[in-house]
């Protein structure tokens, strides 16, 4: 059953991205609302294959590759649509359904099958410590397609020269806002997810918590990056730019970072 | 001794850098340039217009050739190499030329094609010449044409529709870089009419102060007051800025008036806060090296025009048509100008002495019943020997050479007295 509901909402987010993609290029607006109310009922049926799987599973379904990704997948969608709720941000609908389509597309080739959880993992911080880490890299991901298109807008307003996507990008202004909010809502989360983490660890190994594997290496170096452009920003006011390339390449490390606890998880 | 010449030279922002238009533009105003080409003998009519997109000379001679050298001369000597002037003018003559300054004055030349500051500027360069008394006959005829020409594109064509003008540029661009400019502030540089008409729609769009710098402090606050802005001195521009966002520059300044220096150090204090920088003065006002800085976006004049290109489809339409009509006033003009010439106005006279007397008669022959042919010959030949008596005078007073007044004056009278234009054109249209 709930792989049939992840087939549906599979679906349901490859129309909706189709849709994104020709508002993208035709940018009329009837087309976009179309497009939102399909790629709300993608994230709803994705809601419900996830409880599901909650239900036949027995435990919280972000343990093996496939839940993990696919609950990345419906934490992006959900805090997109969250936000559009608030701000309007010119077609970033469409990078953000593409990301989650890319998602679901990874986590249709994982294994889907549901393996038993190994007894330390039996505890109420998995997920406590899982959703917030993954709904927290969901924030990231969305400051860092701010970011992004940021970069884009403000090279071509610097070089004076106005391609495809100048029209189609919002204000400099928008974009960077965008990237403060989803950074002052993920950085947060992402503390609180690895605080999780930490006690966690304290729970199940006692005096020695700290174990220096490439997964926690990289989620500290993520944190530092996020904490030090949080604090540039709100006292030499670093903005723009520079705030926009720092955003992509501590994305960069929340990918690695993910990458490792996958991998492990595999 | 032949008709003149009516010659046109220039420089526009289509072939020509802003820098070698910044070297020519004639930023002193015109009446010295005007005066200078008073010391031309061969030159004469002539009148200037230099707008920060282009300079223009249009003149009426005998040797075109050899009076547009000299008049280049006379101009830009010592600013720009000769080299670099054959590099970039453009020369019309005659019909060209008449083609040319209608397209100019009905902005189709015009960087942001349909805008109406042009005409302005244009009326602005007339009053000059008329006032120095340089333009005469073909001159006046000539521009009050194309300001009609002007006039009849705009009501005619959609083409000035879509709001277009440099402050338009600049309103998009602000609205990419801070998303809503409700709330932000603006400042102007030197208080000309465009800083004044880009000022004028950003607070249509919402914007919440204006700052005017200036030279003079009077004019100013003059301006100030008209946005209920404050005025400061342009010692204090750099310390003003801590809180503006918009910067418009359109002084006449020669040199420089801020650097990238001031900027940067500025930049800290501002807390990066975004600056957007439109410099309209040719010459440029601001540093070029001030794009460089993060989160500074400095425009120039040239760099606006991207942005322009961007709606320029749904007015090439308009445009089109617009062309059509340059093209049938061209021609009007050209015959009005041919008409200027003794014998085709002498031949004009004639015909239309001839065809009144010709409705006269087929008006009066049918009424006078039982008439031989002989009676009604010689009632012809009276009539017409009347048209050419009363019109020996005026013929004599054409061809002959008369001390004070000139030919082409005389010519003028005729025409007017007897209306021969708007008869012509009748006769002409039903002609068709």
């Amino acid at each position: 059953m709930s792989y049939l509901l992840f087939q549906a909402s599979f679906t349901v987010y490859c129309i909706a991205t189709v849709m994104y993609i020709i508002f993208f290029f035709s940018q009329k607006n009837q087309i976009r609302r179309v497009a939102r109310i399909i790629f709300i009922v993608a994230g709803s049926l994705h809601t419900v294959n996830i409880l599901f799987r909650y239900l036949e599973a027995g435990h919280t379904p972000i343990t093996s590759v496939h839940e993990t990704i696919s609950f990345f997948a419906w934490s992006i969608a959900w805090c997109h649509l969250s936000f559009r709720w608030r701000y309007t941000v010119k077609n970033s609908g469409t990078f953000a359904v593409l990301i989650v389509l890319l998602l679901m597309l990874t986590a249709s080739v994982a294994s889907r099958e549901i393996v038993p959880l190994p007894p330390e993992m039996r505890s109420w911080w998995l997920p406590l410590h899982a959703s917030v880490s993954i709904i927290a890299a969901a924030f990231l991901t969305l400051a860092a397609i701010g970011g992004s298109m940021y970069l884009v807008q403000e090279r071509e307003l610097k070089q004076k020269r106005f391609g495809f996507f100048f029209s189609r990008f919002p204000s400099l202004d928008t974009l960077d806002k965008l990237n403060q909010h989803c950074i002052s809502i993920g950085f947060p989360l992402m503390t609180v997810g690895m605080l999780f983490g930490y006690l966690w660890a304290h729970q199940i190994w006692g005096g020695r918590p700290w174990q220096w594997n490439p997964k926690i290496v990289s989620a500290i170096i993520t944190w530092l990056l996020y904490a030090g452009l949080m604090h540039q920003r709100f006292t030499l006011g670093w903005r723009g730019r520079r705030a926009a390339w720092i955003t992509v390449v501590a994305f960069c490390a929340v990918l690695l970072t993910f990458w490792f606890v996958i991998k492990r998880g595999a | 001794m032949g008709q003149d010449s009516i010659v046109l030279l220039g420089v526009n922002h289509k072939k020509t850098p802003l820098e070698i238009r910044e070297k020519m533009a004639l930023s002193g105003g015109y009446e010295e340039p005007l005066q200078k080409l008073r010391e031309l003998k061969g030159l004469k009519e002539y009148y200037l217009l230099s707008t920060c997109n282009r300079v223009e000379i249009l003149f009426t001679c005998q040797e075109p050739e050899q009076m547009r050298r000299e008049v280049l001369d006379l101009l830009f000597a010592g600013k720009v190499s000769r080299e670099e002037v054959a590099g970039c003018i453009y020369v019309y003559e005659n019909q060209e030329a008449v083609h040319h300054i209608f397209m100019v004055s009905s902005s189709l030349d015009s960087m942001i094609v349909g805008e109406s500051q042009i005409l302005g500027q244009l009326k602005e360069a007339f009053r000059h010449a008329s006032q120095q008394n340089t333009a005469g006959l073909i001159l006046n005829k000539l521009l009050h044409k194309s300001f009609s020409v002007a006039k009849r594109v705009r009501t005619e064509t959609r083409i000035g529709a879509s709001a277009v003008s440099i402050s338009y540029a600049a309103v998009e661009l602000g609205r990419k870089i801070f998303g809503d400019l409700h709330g932000k502030c603006v400042m102007l540089i030197g208080a000309g009419e465009m800083a004044e008409l880009a000022a004028e729609h950003l607070v249509g769009q919402g914007i919440q102060e204006v700052v005017v710098a200036n030279r003079t402090l009077e004019r100013a606050m003059k301006l100030a007051a008209r946005f209920q802005g404050r005025a400061v001195g342009l010692d204090e521009i750099v310390e003003q800025l801590l809180d503006v966002d918009i910067l418009i520059s359109s002084t006449g300044a020669q040199g420089l008036v801020l650097f990238k220096k001031d900027i940067s150090q500025l930049m800290r204090r501002r807390r990066n806060k975004p600056l957007f920088f439109i410099d309209i003065a040719v010459p440029r006002d601001l540093d070029p090296e001030i794009n460089t800085l993060e989160n500074v976006y400095l425009y120039d004049i040239d760099d606006l025009q991207s942005v322009v290109e961007m709606n320029r489809e749904q007015r090439e339409k308009e445009a089109v048509k617009a062309q059509r009509i340059v093209e049938e006033e061209t021609l009007k003009f050209q015959r009005w100008l041919e008409g200027m010439e003794v014998t085709p106005t002498i031949v004009d006279l004639r015909a239309v002495a001839e065809s009144i007397c010709q409705a006269e008669l087929a008006k009066t022959l049918p009424r006078l019943n039982g008439i031989s042919s002989k009676e009604r010959k010689s009632i012809e030949r009276m009539a017409s020997s009347i048209v050419a008596k009363m019109l020996y005078h005026p013929m004599r007073y054409l061809k002959t050479d008369h001390a004070c007044i000139a030919q082409s004056e005389r010519i003028m009278q005729v025409r007017t007295l007897f209306q021969l234009n708007e008869l012509n054109e009748h006769y002409k249209q039903t002609g068709d």
